[in-house]
């Protein structure tokens, strides 16, 4: 079922007074997840941006009950309060918003074990790709080439691709989405609450201060890594993996925006933009991600199930 | 009465099903694993209704426990050493969020090198966390700390987390004969859980969002003000255990033969029943001998023991853990309790990686200090370390 954006609420959930950036995709997304998931939510949030945007005690510039805790487990305090809601016979969600550091990095453990134990709860990775809270240092998810303040003359790992490594977890829901394309988001979102068990949503979350990019162009930056193929949009579910249809035609590369377009409007891709090799790097984990895509379009659940 | 013969772990096991906990959730660690292993079996056969959540680390085990218990659940959790150092963080972060949860602390050393025994600088390291910190004698008062740690972390004057320590291998894997109470006693008894707030939809709270620093230093302040009154709860709550089910230890503290001792040892754990027999047998040589055990390390017993010792003529302090650089921590914190009384004091450090220390050990001990405070009128040693049979000439080369 399309969403249309004249039957979403129009209640307000970024409360004025929150601590977000100008342009900021969180308070974008936050708003989406409220949309689709309403009232029936906590929401729990490691260390990152949104635990400072939220603003201060004894107010919160977020509209949703938030528990915060510690960086490196979001995911298993989730399961602790799925778990108690289960004892006590209700059917609340349970959504853990976390950054790439919080979910690549320091929070994978406790993601892997909970999606490991299929619990029952929608994870969403706010992918800004890169630690923007503490000041732009690289994460495992910043791609090739970047620059951040860890990272001076451009990262030289390739992105983790985690979404696959998701995948790879067999848990019954994985999805990639945007803030450049709500409606898209908020549909995957609603799908991942009506399935039980593990569901990994990977959120494009392009951060204007992070990014160097001017604040306005935040919506437009994240449907330009969409359209460039720089971030392709899909689901896996219970085994069947399907191009989301922002990205389908973008499978042919012929089709795409030409990367730079998205490259040359962000201050961190400076330097990749000035060298052919490291432009081939970033072009390279591009192609990555598709061969991964390829191959779960032919096979689906048989390439995990040998 | 029901006497049953079990080891510490199972006692401990039997507590929290008494309890009606409604999520576990923990890490295998030795000596802390038959204590899960049992409340697993609990749960699938049926006995238990809860929901046994299996992590992927200790770190995630005090998470998902916090989780839950932040949600309105009856939480426990059980580690040991490693594991429990693994947990800090969260440990701060489940006392700084005013949310009860009960934790078994299975005392075990830390490594390296790798050793299993009992030691208890695992449970002692986290009394600056906020958690309430009780240390069992027997297996009995393992399982009686469990009940009334959950009556206690739950008393709206209370508040705060707690952990039941119980000694490696010495209490966990040793049988002993345990009066298990009846469900419907401990139904009577324990009062359904309460809690300062729960995260539901409904409640639509935030936990943990940033504060301004007065409003942290005030949070903080509150901590210190719910440890004072805690100290009245653990007393209350023994009393009226002890009332329902015939077994009280003294509160914060429990004093063995120290009423008119002229000579009294500070310490705790398991082997304060050797202790408590090396009191004996000083008794029978004419010293006037007494023990005082801390059952809680934090809140610290500090009017209690300033009761108990300040007109004593020696204060000895046997500290199964130690701060390197400085003394043992019971030392430590008892020396400041005891600040301006002019008792003589010593501190040994003994036992550590379950080095055996028996009743004659603590005895003689015990005389040598009792010599040295007739000779010299007052004594202050803050650290005498009481090293293994074999390796006692080192003392001589180290000099302390």
């Amino acid at each position: 079922m399309p969403i249309r954006l004249a039957d979403l609420p129009r209640r307000r959930f970024g409360m004025p007074g929150n601590a977000a950036c100008p342009g900021c995709p969180e308070t974008m997304g936050l708003r989406y997840v409220k949309m689709a998931l309403g009232d029936n939510v906590v929401l729990v949030i490691p260390a990152g941006c949104s635990s400072v945007i939220q603003g201060m005690v004894p107010k919160s510039g977020i509209n949703f009950p938030i528990l915060n805790i510690v960086f490196a487990s979001a995911a298993s305090a989730a399961s602790g309060i799925k778990a108690a809601f289960e004892m006590s016979g209700k059917n609340y969600n349970v959504v853990v918003w976390a950054g790439d550091g919080g979910t690549a990095d320091i929070g994978f453990q406790s993601m892997s074990g909970a999606a490991e134990r299929n619990d029952d709860i929608i994870y969403i990775c706010v992918d800004n790709e890169a630690y923007m809270n503490t000041g732009i240092q690289r994460s495992g998810l910043t791609p090739y080439g970047a620059w951040t303040t860890t990272t001076y003359a451009g990262k030289t790992e390739k992105k983790k691709p985690l979404p696959f490594i998701m995948i790879a977890h067999n848990v019954p829901y994985v999805a990639t989405a945007t803030v450049g394309y709500p409606q898209d988001f908020i549909e995957k979102l609603r799908k991942a609450a009506s399935i039980r068990g593990f569901k990994y949503i990977h959120l494009h979350a392009p951060c204007p201060v992070g990014w160097r990019f001017d604040p306005g162009l935040t919506a437009k930056m994240a449907q330009l890594a969409v359209q460039t193929g720089a971030f392709p949009l899909f689901e896996y579910e219970n085994g069947k993996f399907s191009l989301s249809p922002y990205s389908g035609m973008y499978r042919n590369p012929q089709k795409r925006v030409p990367l730079v377009e998205y490259l040359k409007l962000q201050g961190r891709f400076q330097m990749v933009l000035k060298d052919p090799e490291k432009l081939k790097g970033l072009q390279e984990e591009i192609d990555d991600m598709w061969r991964w895509i390829e191959i779960l379009e032919k096979y689906g659940a048989a390439a995990l199930k040998r | 009465m029901t006497l049953k013969a079990l080891t510490g772990n199972h006692a401990v096991s039997e507590a929290v099903k008494l309890s009606r906990v409604k999520v576990i959730a923990a890490y295998p660690i030795t000596p802390q694993t038959t204590m899960v292993e049992r409340l697993a079996e609990m749960v699938d056969k049926g006995e238990l209704e809860a929901k046994m959540i299996r992590v992927e680390s200790e770190h995630s085990a005090l998470a998902t426990t916090f989780g839950a218990a932040a949600a309105g659940a009856r939480a426990f959790t059980a580690t040991s050493s490693h594991g429990l150092l693994y947990m800090h963080e969260v440990l701060w972060w489940a006392a700084g969020a005013r949310i009860p949860v009960v934790m078994a602390v299975a005392a075990r050393a830390i490594g390296p090198p790798w050793n299993i025994h009992v030691e208890h600088s695992d449970f002692i390291d986290q009394r600056d966390t906020g958690w309430l910190i009780s240390a069992a004698q027997e297996n009995q008062e393992a399982l009686d700390l469990t009940l009334q740690a959950f009556r206690i972390s739950e008393d709206p004057r209370v508040y705060l987390p707690m952990i039941v320590a119980l000694d490696g291998f010495i209490l966990t894997h040793t049988v002993a004969p345990v009066d298990v109470p009846s469900q419907e006693d401990v139904d009577r008894w324990l009062p359904p859980r309460r809690q300062p707030y729960m995260i539901t939809p409904e409640s639509n709270v935030v936990m943990g969002n940033i504060s301004s620093d007065e409003d942290y230093f005030m949070m903080r302040y509150s901590m210190q003000a719910a440890m004072q009154a805690a100290k009245q709860v653990i007393k209350e709550v023994d009393l009226e255990y002890g009332k329902t089910f015939g077994r009280s230890y003294g509160g914060l503290l429990e004093c063995y033969r120290c009423e008119d001792a002229d000579y009294t040892i500070v310490i705790t754990g398991s082997w304060s029943g050797d202790a408590k027999k090396a009191v004996d047998m000083l008794r029978e040589k004419g010293i006037r001998a007494g023990v005082a055990r801390i059952r809680f390390v934090r809140p610290w017993p500090e009017e209690d023991l300033k009761d108990r010792l300040a007109n004593k003529k020696g204060v000895i302090v046997f500290d199964r853990s130690v701060s390197f650089g400085s003394y043992g921590q019971l030392f430590t914190e008892t020396a400041a309790t005891l600040y301006g009384a002019g008792t003589s004091m010593r501190g040994v450090v003994a036992g550590l990686g379950g080095v055996d220390v028996r009743p004659e050990d603590f005895a003689s001990e015990v005389m040598n200090f009792v010599s040295r405070v007739e000779e010299s009128g007052r004594v202050y040693e803050p650290q005498k370390w009481m090293l293994p049979k074999k390796y006692e000439y080192v003392a001589k080369e180290v000099g302390i």
